[in-house]
């Protein structure tokens, strides 16, 4: 186990071996059928899928005939999730904080706190406060101005 | 790669992947004062409101957010439970906030988490947040994992998010 995500890691690193097991997400395929869109030998293809084999990512049944490959949920779940805390969410992750933050000063406004170490009133929130209710609100202003 | 998704606002986000270094460093300015930014990040109740999206519950096993504390929490959706850990290496108050970070999944990889807050005035602050992962691999194979799309939801976001460097 010790460095199973250093291999997930480096198996996923591929364009061609990340490709593939988005289509294994899909269905189980076999070695000829996940080669077919590329324009790699069966030879490069097979050295891809004993990447994604060492990794952990996919398993081979050895007793059927075609010997299917298949993704392996249990690990892939888990990169996700590992990834998940960091940047691939990054900027959904932080507009989610704008709104915690806009909703902090509702909530001391609602409060009347009093703010000692803060001389911005509630007002100060920025144009942000207004979708404080809707953590999902696509309609967002340009911070940057101009 | 061009992405379809242009309806959240990206202009301040920056994400620093500087080749050959293990670390991702994310950049993005908060219509907020410094104080707020920071209890954001310390208060667990708080914290359990942004730190993940509407279909994953958080749910705090430990929140200790004093230097030298330790943390950990479990992200529950509908495939089932993940849990994360670490410790509050160091908690300066408004200012910086250095974390370990562990996935219990992947047990033997861990992460160095830097924060910092710059008072920008005007009641906008700057937070920085540099990651230092385990190895070049792990870092290298992270962002790369996000830049495709239709792998995992969500990473459309990503490749957007490079060409704002």
């Amino acid at each position: 186990m010790s460095d199973q995500l250093s291999k997930v890691f480096a198996a996923l690193s591929d364009p061609t071996r990340r490709d593939m097991v988005a289509r294994l997400s899909v269905a189980d395929a076999t070695v000829n059928e996940l080669a077919e869109p590329y324009e790699v030998s069966l030879q490069a293809v097979s050295k891809h899928l004993k990447v994604l084999e060492d990794s952990g990512l996919v398993s081979r049944t050895r007793d059927a005939q075609r010997r299917p490959v298949h993704l392996e949920d249990n690990v892939f779940d888990l990169m996700t999730k590992w990834i998940e805390r960091y940047q691939q969410l990054a900027e959904q992750r932080y507009q989610r904080l704008d709104d915690v933050l806009a909703q902090m000063d509702a909530d001391e406004a609602l409060a009347g706190a009093d703010e000692a170490t803060d001389d911005s009133g509630p007002g100060a929130a920025s144009a942000n406060g207004s979708d404080a209710t809707s953590p999902h609100s696509t309609n967002r202003r340009s911070r940057k101005g101009a | 790669m061009t992405t379809t998704d242009t309806t959240a606002d990206y202009s301040t986000l920056k994400l620093d992947v500087p080749e050959g270094v293990q670390t991702v460093t994310i950049t993005r300015d908060f219509a907020a004062t410094p104080d707020k930014v920071f209890r954001a990040h310390i208060d667990p109740e708080l914290f359990v409101r942004w730190c993940g999206p509407d279909s994953i519950t958080n749910t705090i096993r430990e929140w200790n957010a004093t230097t030298g504390g330790n943390w950990s929490y479990v992200s529950t959706d509908d495939r089932g439970e993940y849990a994360f850990f670490g410790s509050f290496h160091e908690v300066r108050k408004n200012e910086r906030i250095v974390q370990t970070f562990t996935f219990e999944g992947f047990p033997d990889a861990v992460n160095l988490e830097i924060l910092t807050l710059t008072d920008l005035g005007d009641g906008r602050t700057r937070l920085q947040s540099t990651s230092v992962f385990d190895s070049l691999e792990s870092r290298d194979g992270m962002v790369a994992s996000g830049m495709e799309h239709g792998i995992v939801e969500g990473y459309n976001k990503l490749d957007h998010l490079l060409t704002t460097q």
